[in-house]
């Protein structure tokens, strides 16, 4: 998958689930902030990524994903992606 | 000295009707709330008949952070609640500077156990449970849910009584009040009305399986009853001391006078006539009045055998020759369990201030127990100023409510 594609695909999964216009969502913001998450919601993200992408976030490396630029980065990594 | 507890707000969410208007018109005219659903027959169920109930759409109502801690029975209880608040005058201004209690009654939440569990075996991976998960599985998920959209900071306890849960609420809502440790509590009862909750009920042939008839079904006190319809929903009421009520001008609609309890202390299923004869007697106690007060019972048969036919011996034996009327809104609800106890105040309540009472529909033919009952199959026009609740639970848990109409 492209890049560009999987980025579209993260920011409508999580505007749907999350209730947030998709256009808030930009790479520089802040996930936390942006889509309203506290430390349970957070665990509602991660099983949406892993859900819907089939990636698995561990807790150790949701502590350096703090802006939805890293997660796509992340995400994209883990299909397989450098 | 013991305070007076008033009701000053009901809501409702049944099968009945949405609205306390819809419920109250529903009640008038016999009509019952009970469909055959097919997707229960493909589950496997001896019986596919319930409540006809559908889950309220709540987005654009709640945020999404609200709403993912909801099982089905919290969202019921939200409407019933909102409405009940509102009709008691009580704002958001009110609430954050005083201490309001809830108190409401659950004993179960099925299927956000098995969806949780399915996940778990499944996919082997706790995280994709998800964080509503562990709120919307435990009994007390009503109320943790309304105590924080409604910011109540008094109790906060949900009482799980089997099917007398809703009437316990309002019990111990009116015993806090009346001796002086809270002003003003929410009582109510829940009943989540998906499969999964009554399966097991459906395996020990608890059901009725008239289901050519589904209206038909529910027949408390009659002669050819084969079993209860399960139903649910929920109904709230506002309780609160009668100078709490005057000090912010609510409306009273009732005051609730007696309440009486009773453990059977025997069979885990198969109730007596002791343990309920007891509980109306206690009630009646409590009243402080003579049982020739009461103009009417509302009956707990929810059309099983054994159980309606030894409440019928309890209410004779208590009440002996004065024979007011005695029906069972089930005949129409079905048995709505957890929060029967809540409702049935609702709907007699509803009765009492519109001077009618709802008929016992589908009550053809007495046994020989119902026969010493005055049990109308018709709806009867009568003004009553107070009426009796019963609700009795698995385990032989009894609880009997006494309201009547304000009178200073």
């Amino acid at each position: 998958m492209e890049k560009q594609e999987l980025i579209l695909q993260i920011n409508e999964a999580l505007a749907e689930e999350f209730e947030v216009e998709v256009t808030d969502i930009t790479p520089e913001a802040n996930i936390k902030a942006t889509l309203m998450l506290d430390s349970l919601s957070l665990v509602d993200m991660v099983a949406l990524i892993e859900n819907t992408f089939n990636v698995k976030i561990k807790g150790t490396e949701l502590t350096s994903i703090l802006t939805f630029g890293s997660l796509y980065d992340f995400v994209y990594e883990k299909m397989g992606n450098k | 000295m013991e305070r007076r507890v008033v009701i000053t707000g009901m809501g409702i969410y049944s099968c009945l009707g949405k609205t306390l208007e819809e419920v109250k018109e529903s009640l008038y005219n016999g009509k019952s709330g009970i469909i055959f659903d097919p997707s229960r027959k493909e589950m496997g169920f001896r019986s596919a008949l319930t409540g006809n109930l559908q889950v309220p759409e709540l987005k654009g109502i709640l945020s999404r952070n609200q709403r993912v801690y909801m099982p089905e029975e919290a969202k019921y209880a939200y409407m019933a609640t909102a409405d009940a608040i509102k009709n008691a005058g009580l704002d958001p201004e009110y609430i954050e500077k005083h201490e309001i209690g809830l108190l409401y009654g659950n004993d179960s939440s099925a299927d956000a156990v098995v969806k949780s569990v399915d996940t778990m075996r499944n996919k082997k991976d706790t995280t994709l449970v998800g964080s509503g998960a562990i709120f919307q599985s435990m009994n007390s998920t009503v109320t943790m849910n309304l105590a924080c959209i409604f910011k109540l900071r008094g109790i906060n306890l949900t009482v799980s009584g089997a099917c007398a849960s809703g009437s316990h609420a309002i019990g111990l809502g009116s015993l806090l009040i009346k001796w002086g440790l809270q002003d003003c509590v929410v009582c109510g009862g829940a009943q989540e009305v998906n499969p999964f909750s009554v399966g097991s009920f459906d395996g020990i042939s608890a059901f009725s399986t008239r289901e050519g008839e589904p209206t038909k079904a529910s027949r408390p006190f009659d002669r050819d009853r084969d079993g209860l319809v399960p139903g649910g929903g929920a109904a709230t009421i506002v309780i609160e001391s009668y100078e709490s009520a005057i000090k912010r001008g609510a409306p009273i609609l009732a005051e609730v006078t007696g309440y009486g309890f009773s453990s059977n202390g025997d069979h885990i299923s198969v109730p007596n006539v002791d343990g309920p004869s007891r509980s109306l007697e206690m009630a009646i106690r409590e009243a402080g009045i003579d049982l020739r007060q009461i103009g009417y019972v509302n009956a707990h048969a929810t059309s099983t055998l054994v159980g309606d036919q030894n409440e019928a011996k309890a209410i004779a034996n208590v009440f002996g020759d004065y024979k007011p009327e005695v029906t069972s809104t089930k005949s129409m609800t079905g048995h709505e369990m957890w929060m029967a106890g809540a409702s049935e105040v609702i709907y007699s309540l509803l009765m009492m201030q519109n001077d009618f009472i709802a008929p016992n529909i589908n009550f053809e033919n007495p046994d020989e127990d119902s026969a010493k009952l005055n049990i109308p199959a018709i709806r009867v026009e009568k003004k009553f100023d107070t009426f009796l609740s019963n609700s009795f639970g698995f385990g032989g848990t009894n609880s009997t409510l006494i309201v009547k109409k304000f009178k200073l």
